[in-house]
């Protein structure tokens, strides 16, 4: 059994004891403890099930390379799936759940699966729920997707917040081992601004556990000297419980600090996104332990050799008072040693290797009276929910059984790997390291930046040094090298200590156990835990032609679980080189992509949640608005009333009251949104004409004049009113959502194409709270407030005037979206609200109210006026909409010009605008199409064309649209048919797009 | 006229790491033109009472000054009430070079963050470098801050002005907020 040691466990602080739940049990741990450390010492071998076959699953390793001990995790507001629990501190009250099971850890319906295992080999999925086709959607899916999946989904929404910090530094160092730290001690020498990343609570990585000697006294001192050291400068950063999440190009790095995981009262966000640039990228990561492939390697009990050993020096829990150690290299010795240490027993150490002499660990455990077999392996471990013993066989057979071993635990060791995603993640290349067997980075291939030069180096175990004293001097050279090339040189005299130097047998490559292995074996030997894929899987996979390690990969599941195949890959692409009588090399790696390992959503999302989710424009009547009933409708970022609700009435009556009231008293539109361009200089009257389809050089002064704009391939992509204010300043006014866009496009074409115009533009936008005020009673109110003659006289349709209104510095353009009597009034923001009160206040026996959007879209439909966006969709030119009168013949060119003399714009079949009336009043879908006679090539009905407007007006009491169809303008009175999506067939006619005022006279008065 | 309202009715927040307050109105007229020209140059130091700064730099006294922010765009600061005067004057000095002087007091909200944690408070939402050795004050920037513009200097050391389009206010004065929740100390710099 599992449980905790009455001494050993330096990471725990032992006077503060912790109490936790896990699948509802309580269980008691130490502040220091990992959750795996706290299970374990617990005796909680079994963790969980694994996806496909809910086969018992156990703590594997120590670190984020675990695969199976994932649980549910907090409850309510704070619950997490598939927390990690190698990863996950231990705090009071942590509350998990084992995940993947049915109905019951203990006693799970889903392992019938197991029994079916030959029934379910690789690609299973996709050879047996393929056919037939409607059992996938009914049948399959709901099946698989209720036995599938590791965690539940969250219910509620998340308790925590999140943020991110935008950091800079000339060394970021990734890692804070040994390598690590030394790295960043050299770095730090030289001035350079460091910044030190650690992944776990405390620093030093595995050395403390392995032990080793430093400058001649024990690996601790130097890390606690080297700590004391980095924390005193001021050019260095250290944060622990922050892992280097992903390198990116330019140097760019996430890191994800988890601040309250370990303490969930903290105040403060929960995690932190560090977004790093960072000019050279130390990545000290470190290396991670392979398993070995044997039969019955998944057996809760089956452990990595160094993590057990780490369980036991870390956190003083030892996994099984009989451990059995089978390895192919001298590393796995020294959790032998540390077993016996701890006062374990120590059954039996099974080396794959035949060594001619012993190594120097060998007989240190040979010293300790350890009984050591050469050449020998485990055919088949014993037990079901736990280790109960390991049937022994030759290597080099096929199995044959010679002894069986009782034992409650086993500790595999099948050679160590690099860490090398983050050198890979910006396109580091790996070359085959034969004497470690492992991939480790080509020093020759290493990441590029933009100027060519590499950015990103490794440091100690990540490069492939596994010796102390190579660990030290190679993460020493990286950081010296690293500097030189940022221009910074170490002081005089400083060196990299001196590591001790074990003297080691070389491993031998081991990737199945034994090596002939049966089938029958084969199929237990597993690879990736969490998917479940064995030996055998990768071996068909092979055989039915996946030859590429991508696609086998994909085929077989391998790799692809949530731990991203940290233990299985090297594994799984060597069984798969095996079967394809490839080297490894030739077979090569998957990809390895960021991040290095999940990171919460929370953290990505950062300080974008709630109120802060997106920004949310508000103009300066917003406010207003909000107090005033108003019914937002999201245009772009900002909110704009969509009409205003008085107390009983619902947001169809308002709108039907605005409208009215509009067109028979006085409305009130807050236009504020409405895009503000400044276009100045000498050449800015040639610039418009080439911007617009119609021309603006030649409007007077006091004048304005509406126009479209178009693409340079023709199509329609703004329309608005320029104003001529004097003899090179124009006002351009863009669409609400047009603003930023066409100011960005202006400045394109005049810093790119036309940069020898003199020309300047300024978005003033947000200068003005602009204002319309229409209807009949609109220039009564104004001439209340007085101060600017706004007669027909003074202030003809499509003039403006500048002046003081009622005592507001104003401009006043007269112009008209509804074909009312209508004046837009801009005046400075800072004075919007009070002049929207001041005008409200004199109109108020004049019927004077506010209205929204949905007001306005009907009142410039009844006009049979386009709207940007409902008219147009990024494939209409103005020619479709019937806009010939403004397009300019007389400008040789404008933007546009030539795209829509191209054939297939000039093409009589284009769908253009008319206006459709449906024949009992009803009003059309919005969207619906037209159908017309017979089918098109995929058996659908043609369309000849579409609904691209359409309301209730109440001015009309009968429902408009406007529409595109084909050969429409030539089809008046033409009934069309409209099928909907409730069914029913609308039937509307053709008809003119103006509905109201067609003469224009009450816009005119 | 009405008095001036600025955007959040100088709202307050000094619940957090740093406090933090909505200034306002504040005067500002962009000016475009060619910055080397000597009249630009005169009208321009006439206008804002200081030099013209250096690329990425602005020149601030208590209530007016320059702010560099392109090659061809200067800011100029100055009380909310002189900014008419100061447009008249400018385009009357620069009626005969192409230049373009435009009143954007309106169109902003500016902000002041003060504490000891303004960098760091910053450095959460800017993808700027706010080591105390690499932004000085002296220094403007034109950036984002979390999905907005913004531009900021720092009239002194733990005092950030902030600039960012009127519209955006609320947002910005909601971020600072969450950003300088309690507890989110970074200790970065």
């Amino acid at each position: 059994m599992s449980t905790r040691l009455a001494t050993g466990g330096r990471l725990l602080n032992k006077s503060n004891a912790l109490s936790f739940r896990f699948n509802g049990t309580e269980m008691r741990g130490y502040e220091g403890d990992t959750l795996a450390s706290a299970l374990l010492a617990n005796d909680q071998m079994l963790v969980g099930r694994s996806f496909k076959y809910h086969r018992p699953r156990g703590v594997v390793a120590a670190g984020p390379e675990e695969p199976n001990g994932l649980v549910n995790l907090g409850r309510g507001d704070r619950f997490e799936p598939n927390a990690r629990v190698t990863t996950t501190e231990l705090f009071e009250d942590l509350y998990a759940e084992s995940q993947n099971h049915w109905p019951s850890l203990e006693f799970d319906v889903g392992a019938i699966n197991k029994y079916l295992s030959r029934f379910l080999p690789a690609g299973f999925y996709y050879k047996m729920f393929i056919h037939p086709r409607p059992l996938w959607k009914h049948v399959y899916e709901p099946f698989i997707r209720h036995s599938a999946g590791l965690g539940k989904a969250p219910k509620e929404r998340d308790g925590d917040t999140y943020e991110h910090v935008h950091a800079f530094c000339d060394v970021l160092v990734i890692g804070g081992g040994v390598a690590g730290l030394e790295a960043a001690r050299a770095a730090a020498l030289t001035g350079a601004r460091v910044i030190v990343m650690e992944q776990y609570a405390h620093w030093g990585g595995r050395t403390p556990v392995d032990r080793g000697e430093i400058d001649g006294a024990p690996a601790q001192d130097w890390i606690d000297a080297t700590l004391t050291e980095l924390a005193g400068m001021e050019n260095v950063t250290l944060r622990t419980r922050t892992m280097g999440a992903g390198v990116y190009d330019h140097g760019y790095v996430l890191g994800y600090e988890r601040l309250t995981d370990h303490a969930p009262d903290l105040d403060g966000p929960r995690h932190r996104l560090w977004r790093v640039r960072a000019r050279h990228i130390i990545t000290a990561t470190g290396a991670l332990e392979r398993p070995l492939s044997f039969a019955g390697n998944d057996i809760p009990g089956v452990m990595l050799a160094a993590a057990m050993r780490d369980y036991v020096v870390n956190w003083g829990v030892s996994v099984g008072d009989r451990t059995v150690v089978v390895t192919n290299n001298d590393d796995a010795y020294l959790t032998a040693i540390a077993l016996k240490h701890a006062g374990l027993d120590v059954p039996a150490i099974l080396d794959a290797r035949v060594l001619p002499q012993d190594s120097e660990l060998m007989a240190q455990a040979k010293a300790l009276g350890i009984r050591v077999l050469m050449g020998h392996a485990i055919s088949s471990v014993k037990g079901v929910k736990r280790v109960t013993g390991v049937a022994v066989c030759s290597q080099a057979g096929a199995g044959a059984v010679l002894e069986e071993i009782a034992c409650d635990a086993v500790a595999m060791s099948g050679g160590w790997s690099p860490v090398v995603h983050l050198w890979s993640h910006c396109g580091g290349k790996l070359r085959w390291d034969t004497g470690n067997a492992c991939f480790s980075p080509h020093p020759d291939h290493p990441p590029l930046g933009a100027d060519g030069a590499q950015f990103v180096t490794t440091a100690g175990a990540a490069s492939g040094m596994f010796q102390l004293d190579d660990v030290l001097n190679d993460a020493f050279a990286a950081a010296d090298g690293v500097t030189r090339t940022l221009g910074l040189k170490l002081p005089r005299a400083v060196a990299a200590p001196k590591g001790e130097r074990r003297e080691e047998a070389p491993m031998a490559p081991v990737w199945l156990m034994p090596q002939g292995a049966s089938v029958k074996l084969r199929e237990k030997a597993w690879l990736d835990y969490q998917n479940d894929v064995k030996v055998s899987d990768v071996r068909l996979a092979a055989q039915e032609g996946f030859v590429s390690v991508e696609h086998a990969k994909r085929y077989t599941t391998l790799g692809m679980a949530t731990d991203q195949g940290k233990l299985s890959n090297i594994n799984g692409l060597a069984v798969l080189a095996g079967a394809l009588n490839e080297d490894i090399p030739a077979v090569g790696t998957t990809t390895f992509r960021p991040p290095y390992h999940p990171i919460s959503m929370g953290a990505i999302a950062g300080e974008a949640r709630d109120a802060v989710f997106q920004p949310v424009r508000r103009t300066p009547l917003h406010d207003w608005h909000d107090a005033n009933g108003a019914q937002w409708e999201p245009v772009g970022q900002w909110r704009r009333p969509y009409a205003y609700k008085r107390e009983g009435e619902s947001t169809r009556d308002a709108v039907m009251r605005e409208v009215t009231n509009t067109r028979q008293k006085l409305g009130l539109l807050d236009a504020s949104t409405l895009g503000k361009i400044i276009v100045k200089g000498p050449d800015a009257g040639k610039f418009l004409d080439m911007l617009y389809t119609n021309m603006m050089s030649t409007l007077k002064p006091g004048k304005c004049r509406y126009g479209l704009m178009c693409n340079d391939n023709g199509f329609l992509i703004d329309d608005g009113v320029v104003a001529r204010i004097d003899d090179d300043t124009w006002l351009c006014h863009t669409t609400t959502g047009g603003a930023e866009r066409i100011h960005a496009h202006m400045e394109e074409w005049l810093q790119t194409e036309w940069w020898d115009w003199q020309v300047y533009v300024a978005n003033v936008t947000e200068q003005y709270a602009q204002i319309a005020v229409v209807g009949p009673n609109a220039r009564k109110a104004l001439e209340r407030l007085g101060g600017v003659d706004v007669s027909k006289e003074a202030l003809g349709f499509m003039e403006w005037a500048e002046g003081t209104l009622g005592g507001y510095a104003v401009r006043i353009y007269r112009i008209s979206f509804s074909g009312e009597l209508s004046y837009e009034i801009a005046v400075d923001a800072s004075h919007g609200q009070a002049l929207w009160d001041t005008l409200l206040a004199v109109g108020a026996d004049l019927g004077a109210a506010p209205y929204g959007t949905e007001a306005l879209h009907i009142l410039r439909a009844e006009k049979g006026f386009i709207m940007i966006g409902d008219e147009t969709d990024g494939t209409v030119i103005p020619q479709d909409l019937g806009l010939h009168w403004a397009l300019s013949k007389k400008k040789d060119d404008y933007l546009g010009k030539r795209a829509q003399e191209r054939s297939h714009m000039a093409d009589p079949d284009r769908w253009k605008l008319v206006g459709l009336e449906t024949v009992d009043g009803s009003t059309l879908p919005d969207g619906a199409y037209a159908v017309g006679e017979g089918k098109n090539e995929n058996g659908q009905r043609n369309m000849i064309g579409r609904v691209t407007s359409s309301y209730h007006s109440p001015t009309l009491d009968k429902g408009i649209a406007m529409g595109l169809v084909l050969h429409g303008p030539d089809r008046m009175g033409e009934v069309l048919d409209f099928p909907g999506t409730d069914g029913k067939t609308y039937q509307a006619k053709i008809v003119d797009p103006v509905f109201y005022d067609k003469e224009g006279t009450k816009q005119d008065v | 006229m009405s008095d001036p309202v600025s955007a959040l009715h100088h709202a307050t927040n000094s619940e957090g790491l740093v406090s933090i307050c909505e200034i306002g109105p504040v005067g500002m007229i962009t000016l475009r033109g060619d910055l080397s020209a000597k009249p630009f140059q005169k009208a321009a130091i006439a206008a804002g009472g200081v030099n013209i700064p250096n690329q990425g730099r602005c020149l601030m006294e208590l209530d007016r000054g320059i702010a560099w922010m392109s090659p061809d765009e200067l800011l100029i600061l100055c009380r909310y009430d002189d900014v008419a005067g100061k447009l008249g004057d400018l385009n009357g000095k620069l009626a005969k070079h192409h230049a373009l002087a435009v009143n954007v007091s309106d169109a902003r909200a500016v902000f002041e963050l003060r504490g000891a944690r303004v960098r760091e408070v910053m450095a959460k939402l800017a993808p700027v470098d706010l080591h105390p050795e690499v932004f000085t004050p002296g220094m403007f920037r034109r950036t984002r801050l979390g999905q907005v513009a913004a531009a900021f200097w720092m009239p002194e050391e733990d005092v950030v002005r902030l600039i960012c389009f009127r519209s955006s206010a609320q947002y910005v004065f909601d971020l600072l907020g969450v950003a300088s929740q309690k507890g989110s100390e970074v200790d970065l710099f």
